[in-house]
């Protein structure tokens, strides 16, 4: 029950999202976000967004693991 | 970007797995307090990545596993109840409790129903004006919040038959008890979705106090991996500190909106952890105006505690014994007959290590 997923905002009503996590369609509350729009992810938990997803930040992490990569790899 | 796969790249699993070997000069044992962390490590096979001297070893992090039998009964007394229903997540369903679990009471004919949010709980409520409708709060720092929100909404619409059975829980005091208890520990995987809530702060007082290694992170196997190299580092340069892996959803400060909800309707209170007992300002209680949303004002009969059917996972939930050291684990205890709350839930280490280590 204490799973978090990362779910895509598909529809906003009001201080409901209908979001996707991989295809399956759940409702969640917007009461402790800002300014989600249709399109962004956020972690889903037990009915509610609990916060909205970085992309810059997930990029960073990434760029980060791909530079050590690199580096073992040279 | 879709915030799973990307963090599933077997090249960069095999170079984290890589440098961890290279860089673990000697015996390390981190503790991960979020069921969350302990189901993706085993599904993931994370332990079979590391070399032997790196222990990876789960603390009290599963909800429905900490939630006390007394609860349960509660519930249960509840549901039987004249003009009750209780709502509930499916996990609890199958939870032990002193005579019986809520499925059972459900055959038995107890309104019982499964939610997948407390808005559901709410939502019943409003359809059912002659019933009282009882949503059973559980969850750490990640799930009250939206109990809050809701309580708040109950509020606002004036609704007089929706109520909180509340066993909500923070997880800092938790992780100190057992610091305090003198596990052997180097550092702390921290819970990475109640660290969004309280942002990583929350656990700066366990470098400061304890001198130990912490570091939140994401719930992907590149995350934990990564999440072990920097533990591994803060240890081998002695410089202990909380460092965010998970950037991606946490920040120091927290979802300081979830918080201001969380302090509007609860207060911290003192509360029992199964297998760790009361722990002081460990829990939330219902604050002032809210209080009437509280359902442990209604009169049960509570049927007398029994004595322990042998079952241990308050050792496994302090990190002191692992589940294969139980006589019950996979004989008598499974998850389809589960003896105790750690087999009943997906994040419990009893019911994860039954899953993916049994055959072994
Ligand atoms: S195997 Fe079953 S009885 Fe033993 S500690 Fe785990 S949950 Fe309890």
């Amino acid at each position: 029950m204490c799973l978090s997923l990362p779910a895509r905002v598909v529809a906003i009503e009001g201080a409901m999202a209908e979001v996707s996590v991989g295809g399956a369609v759940f409702m969640a509350g917007l009461q402790m976000v800002d300014d989600v729009t249709v399109g962004d992810y956020v972690l889903l938990h037990a009915g509610f967004a609990i916060e909205k997803l970085k992309e810059e930040d997930a990029l960073e992490t990434l760029r980060l693991l791909q530079e050590m990569d690199d580096a073992i790899s040279e | 970007m879709r915030y799973v796969d990307e963090f599933r790249n077997r090249r960069h699993i095999a170079m984290l797995a890589g440098m961890i070997v290279k860089e673990a000069t000697r015996d390390y044992t981190f503790m991960e307090v979020c069921g969350g962390h302990t189901a993706s490590i085993h599904r993931f096979g994370i332990p079979s990545l590391l070399p032997p001297q790196v222990r990876l070893i789960s603390g009290p992090g599963c909800p429905v596993c900490v939630t006390a039998a007394r609860y349960i009964d509660t519930l249960t007394a509840l549901a039987f109840s004249e003009g009750m229903t209780v709502t509930l997540f499916g996990d609890l369903m199958r939870v032990p409790g002193t005579v019986m679990t809520l499925g059972e009471a459900r055959a038995e004919g107890a309104d019982v129903r499964l939610v997948l949010s407390a808005h559901e709980a709410l939502q019943l409520a409003r359809e059912n004006p002659g019933r009282k409708v009882v949503f059973s709060a559980i969850g750490f720092e990640t799930t009250a919040p939206g109990t809050a929100v809701t309580v708040m909404q109950a509020e606002s619409e004036g609704i007089d038959n929706f109520f909180v059975l509340n066993a909500h829980k923070v997880m800092p005091p938790a992780m100190e008890v057992i610091l305090r208890e003198g596990v052997h520990i180097d550092g702390f995987i921290c819970p990475g979705h109640v660290a969004v809530i309280t942002g990583s702060s929350a656990f700066d007082f366990i470098p400061r106090k304890y001198g130990l290694a912490c570091v939140v992170t994401g719930f992907e196997p590149t995350d934990i991996l990564t999440a072990v190299l920097m533990l591994i580092r803060q240890v081998n340069s002695r410089s202990p500190s909380v460092e965010i892996q998970y950037r991606r959803a946490v920040s120091v400060a927290g979802n300081i909106k979830a918080q201001v909800y969380m302090n509007e309707v609860f207060e911290s209170a003192d509360v029992e952890w199964r297998g760790l007992g009361v722990i002081s300002l460990s829990g939330l209680k219902l604050r002032g105006t809210y209080r009437r949303f509280d359902a442990s004002a209604f009169p049960v009969d509570l049927p007398e505690a029994v004595a322990a059917n042998g079952c241990i996972c308050g050792d496994i939930l302090r990190g002191v014994s692992r589940p294969p050291d139980c006589a019950l684990f996979a004989s008598h205890c499974t998850p389809d007959h589960p003896e105790g709350a750690c087999m009943v839930s997906d994040e419990g280490s009893c019911n994860t290590w039954y899953k993916y280590h049994s055959h072994e």
